[in-house]
């Protein structure tokens, strides 16, 4: 048994961690949270030159073919410096929704471009405000054209195409591809609890699409990219819930009141190894899903829930309690404490909330292998 | 990353499940299945004495204590073949539960601070069971803040005479030796005063007497020095240096990792696989699926941590003070799982007659066992102190006692 990764993915780890220290400072995070940009441009540049965009695409659609375990460990470093790029759309989802349904046409096309970062894409899925559901779809694919709104779509204004869920005149749902440049889509900026991430409403009308995989089978399709994906979010969510524990655990060592530092207290103290013991358990959760998205495991659909599950867990804690450790200064807009508190609530809504992935997992459970 | 075995792993393995279906007694598999959250339970027979049998059949074929040096009772194995025989032992490892204490924290303190001569005579039988040990640190002035301990040894001549008492020592009853800290010292701080023994639990003025706990059973002990005397030569490290020895029998105690802890999902899980509700079948009710969520995904984390520490001991790491989740973890998890349990059942969810109550009523055994895991062996509190000091660094607790001769720390009483 060898449950570690290998020293090639740690040192890529290092070097993304070296590039984003240099340029994804909490400035640059809150550059966009401030709305002078949508994205944090020269940080993708910087993540495109580095091939990262490629890192699962194989090298004949010229990725760097490196694989999914490599691409969980850059996944957390971007969670850990909260970097605002549209990476989580166009890696874990567009891209993903390709090499797993496209046609060799359509991976030809997009795959390189994908690669290469001159093309961001995404996945537009949600209509109301609610829970998702198959019955709830609304929007229309007809006569090769999309017509009906999405309500949210995670950087819909800086994608050149998306993936859209729709339903046919036949009832059926299915994965639709479509170029957001051709025209025809009105994109609305949408407020959320973390503006340092792209928000935007696509509405459609009567836009150019194509089929992405069968035309029935759009709902067990999406439910394939998020399990993937489920993963891949779980290591940003990891990588955040460690740099929120570490400030606070700075912070603590730092400050002073009643003449000592307030690590010493008790009441802190045992706040900060809760928010340890929950990061622990989900790091290891989320290794150990890694390896069932690296190896395409039959047990890839528990294991991505039990790490989606564990890192929500462990995120939403870690950027509560932070806050929390620094009092009163963690609530101004001046320090970042609120910066992970809005992108642990912001993560946790992507691709369904906990209460939905609890329920999955407890469903793999009852279908699987329960011993734990 | 990888989870299979190497070639020599699946040969070791091959090997072990090979002899343990030959030679395990398979006609205790029923009882010990549904063993657990208290006793081992051995249906007609008697635990200790099939516990014993069990141990000195490994030892007599070389599968007791197998990382331990040959010529001490072992076979020289490597962490991860401690790890696949655990695997492999499985269900009849529980019958070792009494000599635990004794082979995976007194033993190590030995290797470490015993002449050569009493390695040479105590270790071999401590592995067989033949000899079984416990370990004497907690009195009754003295659980968390170990270190207060109040137990005195006073020198004379060539032996030691010790006199106090201890508690909480498991398996007392039904051992041959024990390792006991004392006070030599009262009037150095409190940590440099202590020096560290063994003796024969049989010695005079040594009195036994079980505690009945709160669950209704006696693991525990109370133990009473009467002016027993040890010879000198059953000194463990320096005079004065008990603290440090003390380390040691400790700090193994988080080495015992890769058995798997139990943290009562499986029976949770087991329950609402079978339980209908007013509301409907328990595992379709969204409280019931919520919790179970949280409590797999704690157990899986729990589990894969575990083989996270595997991996590191087979590349020749130490697994470090981060191994304290583990309980703090399993304790509580248990204690709300078993709450939990009862509260789906109605008031016949009160009932602890195993004819009666679901499942043999382990849950109801849970419930009242648990609050004991979230205390021994380092309470909750204690726990978290160590991973807030030795994990993230955070500054000590303030002591009010600090560099303080033992003789004028304040005590309450």
């Amino acid at each position: 048994m060898n449950f570690d990764f290998s020293q090639d993915d740690k040192m890529l780890r290092d070097q993304v961690a070296r590039f984003l220290s240099d340029q994804c400072s909490s400035k640059t995070v809150r550059g966009v949270l401030e709305g002078n940009a949508a994205y944090a441009t020269e940080v993708w540049d910087g993540l495109v030159s580095m091939g990262l965009t490629g890192t699962a695409i194989p090298e004949n659609y010229g990725g760097v073919g490196a694989g999914y375990l490599s691409l969980c460990l850059v996944a957390e470093q971007l969670g850990a410096f909260l970097a605002p790029t549209p990476f989580s759309s166009s890696v874990y989802l567009a891209t993903e929704a390709l090499m797993l349904f496209g046609s060799d046409a359509q991976k030809d096309h997009w795959l390189p471009k994908l690669a290469a970062g001159e093309t961001i894409g995404t996945l537009a899925v949600v209509e109301t405000v609610a829970q998702t559901t198959a019955e709830d779809m609304a929007l229309r694919f007809s006569a090769g054209q999309l017509t009906g709104k999405k309500l949210i779509v995670a950087d819909g204004g800086i994608s050149d195409f998306a993936i859209v869920l729709a339903r046919n005149p036949a009832g059926d749902l299915g994965l639709y591809l479509c170029d957001l440049q051709a025209g025809g889509v009105v994109k609305t900026a949408v407020d959320t609890v973390d503006p340092s991430r792209n928000s935007t409403s696509l509405e459609f009308n009567g836009c150019p699409a194509e089929l992405l995989g069968t035309e029935a089978d759009g709902w067990a399709q999406l439910e394939t990219v998020y399990d993937r994906a489920a993963v891949l979010f779980a290591f940003e969510q990891l990588g955040g819930a460690q740099s929120a524990l570490n400030m606070a655990v700075d912070y603590a060592k730092q400050r002073f009141a009643f003449g000592r530092p307030i690590g010493s207290f008790q009441g802190l103290k045992h706040m900060m190894a809760d928010m340890y013991v929950a990061l622990k358990l989900a790091e290891s959760n989320c290794y150990y899903a890694a390896w069932a998205l690296s190896t395409n495991s039959p047990d890839l659909p528990l294991a991505a829930a039990t790490a989606r599950v564990s890192a929500t867990q462990a995120f939403q804690l870690c950027a509560r309690d932070n806050i929390q450790v620094h009092g009163g200064m963690g609530f101004t807009w001046e320090f970042d404490c609120h910066l992970y508190y809005r992108r642990s609530n912001y993560l946790t809504l992507q691709l369904g909330g906990l209460t939905e992935w609890e329920d999955k997992l407890v469903s793999s459970l009852a279908s699987g292998d329960a011993a734990a | 990353m990888d989870f299979g075995d190497t070639q020599e792993e699946a040969q070791f393995r091959a090997e072990a499940r090979a002899w343990i279906a030959a030679e395990a007694p398979t006609y205790l598999i029923d009882s010990l299945t549904k063993s657990g959250f208290g006793g081992v339970k051995t249906g007609d027979f008697d635990p200790m004495v099939e516990a014993k049998l069990w141990q000195r059949k490994k030892a007599d074929a070389g599968w007791a204590c197998i990382q331990w040096p040959v010529e001490f009772g072992g076979r020289g194995a490597s962490p991860m073949q401690s790890v696949i025989w655990n695997q492999e032992e499985g269900v009849y490892g529980k019958l070792s539960g009494s000599f635990i204490i004794g082979q995976g924290m007194c033993a190590p303190t030995l290797m470490a601070y015993a002449s050569e001569a009493n390695k040479a005579r105590y270790l071999p039988k401590l592995a067989s069971a033949e000899e079984v040990w416990c370990q004497l640190f907690s009195e009754p002035q003295s659980g968390s803040d170990l270190a207060g301990l109040r137990t005195r040894a006073e020198r004379d001549g060539n032996d030691w005479v010790i006199n106090g008492q201890k508690i909480w020592t498991s398996g007392a009853h039904h051992s041959d030796f024990g390792i006991v800290i004392t006070r030599t010292d009262p009037e150095v701080p409190k940590h440099r005063g202590l020096t560290m023994f063994f003796l024969d639990m049989k010695s005079k003025g040594v009195v036994i007497k079980p505690i009945k706990q709160a669950n209704g059973e006696s693991g525990f002990n109370e133990v009473y020095f009467d002016d027993v005397r040890i010879p000198d030569s059953q000194r463990l490290g320096e005079v004065g240096g008990g603290w440090q020895v003390s380390l040691t029998t400790l700090m193994n105690e988080r080495l015992a990792i890769g058995g798997g802890i139990a943290t009562g999902f499986p029976e949770i899980k087991e329950l609402v696989d079978g339980l209908a509700l007013a509301s409907g079948r328990a595992i379709e009710n969204p409280a019931v699926r919520s919790k179970l969520a949280d409590w797999y995904a704690k157990s899986a984390g729990l589990k894969n941590t575990s083989a996270r520490a595997m991996t590191a001991l087979s590349k020749g790491e130490m697994p470090g003070p981060e191994n304290s989740i583990g309980k703090l973890v399993a304790g509580g998890m248990m204690q709300d799982i078993a709450k939990f349990a009862l509260d789906l059942q109605g008031l016949g969810g009160v009932i602890v007659d195993p004819e009666l109550a679901a499942h043999s009523a382990r849950l109801q055994a849970m419930l009242l066992r648990s609050p004991a895991v979230r205390i021994e062996g380092g309470t909750d509190q204690i726990l978290r102190n160590i991973i807030a000091e030795r994990v993230l660094g955070l500054p000590e607790e303030l002591r009010a006692d600090k560099g303080m001769p033992f003789s004028k720390i304040p005590s309450g009483n």
